[in-house]
């Protein structure tokens, strides 16, 4: 074999380990469920139908974008008031030792739980659940961020002290870049909290959004459109994830390849 | 190269420092006083437990000594000045990762104010000056560990410091690249006309470099004695090393730092 095809073979066999069970699950569930007359075991084909004519094409496209409109908004919000307030409270020793038991209190908190305290609250709009999702998302990314800055190496802020950076440039500087990696675990958690939270959000007492949509599907017996819409979720936390790595590749590609050197696996 | 003139850029007056420990209290100074004068390489040489990296901690102003004054340009210490550079032994935690090489050296450019013209020259200078003049676009985990050293020295030296503190700063390289890094300290020691303070536990090294070794005594630190190192500059890895001379300073201060007087 040209050792020049070697790195070429080694990604290709990378791409069948990954795929090759979706495969064998795709084809199983197909051939299984292709005559089936059951109506709560609709055959695939039909779901995948459904899946076209319903969100690609169809009328549950508003579903979708109304869905996709929550969640970036709400994880938006998480995102920058986690790494706010988590770099504020890191940066007064007094507002963390006095807020901490709560944080910990909310952060235990099943989020799923405030939905009914959320409608009161904000109505069934859009509002409230831009709320919820950012209050259930917010805290990984919080935590992750106050306990990333508090970890960072000391040499590193001596050195920043050395430099003469200002407070101000010494946080957004050395801190938060040195925090990076732990920070963006807690984005990454943030995003799978949020994604449940959209979908929790729609459930009850809402007039749009997947959620919706999967709960009056299976409340009216279609349950071939209740499973276009679960495989919906699925695609939709697939790419949401893979979008995610894709930039913390390029946001953090400076600590793999640190850690590469230094003979850490990923 | 002792020019004694004016005052000297650090004055350190009876200075003790303690830290509270499980055990009561740690004494890591006791009584150290020295000056160095503009221009001079002094070494701090010591057993370990002697205090050297708390000393270097007051000398640059990181941490305030309990009693006694540390002076910079006859100033008392309260934070870093901006005319003191530091290199710290362990280049991997001190370089910023996520900057390149030239930017690791750029930012204490750019925290001063400079503005872009001006800090892109300085930059290229001083990496020519450590011999990376084509390592800035690498980022510092891609470079072997003395080039990396190398980078912490640059960004040391490019806001032109009067005074350069060093805390064991080749002591995680291999012997060959040490010597080098020795010979290229005191190489743009001289260009820069910077004087430095370097900290080590090795009497060769502290020899080598230096015009005088201040010998710590075992711990808690006190100081031993102050030795005038007067062998010709420039000094040669091979030829200063086989000096008579040379063996017996070592004989003089390894006795010095044996002793448990």
């Amino acid at each position: 074999m040209p050792t020049y095809l070697r790195p070429y073979l080694r990604t290709t066999g990378r791409a069948l380990t990954r795929v090759w069970l979706f495969v064998v699950m795709f084809v199983v569930w197909w051939t299984w469920s292709a005559g089936s007359k059951s109506l709560y075991f609709p055959p695939l084909s039909s779901i995948l139908k459904a899946l076209w004519d319903q969100w690609v094409t169809g009328p549950a496209r508003a579903e979708l974008a109304s869905s996709l409109e929550h969640l970036l908004a709400g994880y938006a919000i998480a995102a920058v008031a986690g790494i706010g307030f988590g770099a504020a409270l890191w940066s007064l020793r007094y507002a963390r030792e006095a807020t901490a038991p709560y944080l910990y209190f909310l952060y235990v908190l099943p989020a799923p739980v405030l939905v009914p305290a959320a409608m009161t609250l904000f109505g069934i709009g859009f509002t409230m659940k831009v709320v919820l999702i950012a209050f259930a998302a917010v805290w990984p990314t919080l935590l992750n961020t106050l306990d990333g800055m508090r970890g960072v190496d000391s040499v590193k802020l001596d050195t920043s002290k050395v430099l003469g950076l200002s407070r101000a440039r010494n946080v957004f500087q050395v801190v938060l870049p040195a925090a990076a990696p732990q920070i963006v675990a807690g984005l990454r958690n943030s995003l799978q909290v949020a994604i449940i939270l959209m979908v929790v959000s729609e459930w009850e007492a809402s007039s749009d959004g997947i959620g919706y949509y999967l709960v009056n599907a299976q409340q009216s017996f279609d349950y071939v459109g209740m499973w276009s819409g679960i495989i919906v979720l699925a695609i939709i936390g697939i790419v949401a994830n893979l979008l995610f790595v894709v930039a913390e590749n390029r946001a953090l590609h400076w600590h793999y390849g640190a850690r590469a050197v230094e003979g850490v696996s990923r | 190269m002792t020019e004694g003139t004016g005052t000297p850029v650090v004055s350190l007056r009876h200075v003790a420092k303690a830290y509270p420990s499980a055990a009561g209290v740690r004494v890591a100074l006791r009584d150290v006083t020295f000056d160095v004068a503009r221009g001079e390489f002094a070494c701090v040489v010591g057993p370990s437990g002697a205090g050297k990296t708390t000393l270097l901690r007051c000398l640059a102003g990181l941490m305030p000594p309990t009693s006694g004054e540390a002076l910079f340009e006859g100033a008392p210490l309260r934070s870093v000045p901006d005319g003191i550079g530091v290199v710290f032994q362990d280049y991997g935690r001190s370089l910023f990762p996520w900057l390149t090489v030239t930017r690791n050296v750029d930012l204490p450019l750019r925290v001063r104010g400079m503005r872009r013209d001006e800090r892109a020259p300085r930059v290229a200078e001083v990496l020519a000056s450590v011999g990376l003049a084509d390592a800035g676009r690498q980022y510092p985990w891609q470079l072997s560990g003395g080039m990396q050293q190398r980078v912490a020295i640059a960004r040391a030296l490019a806001y032109r410091p009067d005074l350069l503190l060093m805390d064991e700063p080749f002591a995680s390289v291999d012997a060959q690249t040490r010597f080098e890094l020795e010979d290229l300290i005191l190489r743009v020691r001289e260009e820069f006309g910077v004087t430095v303070v370097f900290v080590t536990h090795d009497i060769d090294e502290a020899i080598y470099l230096a015009d005088r070794v201040v010998v710590l005594s075992r711990s808690p630190g006190v100081v031993a004695e102050i030795v005038d190192v007067t062998l010709p500059r420039p000094r040669d890895q091979i030829a200063t090393k086989a000096d008579e001379a040379f063996a017996r300073y070592r004989e003089h201060i390894l006795g010095l730092v044996m002793s448990r007087g």
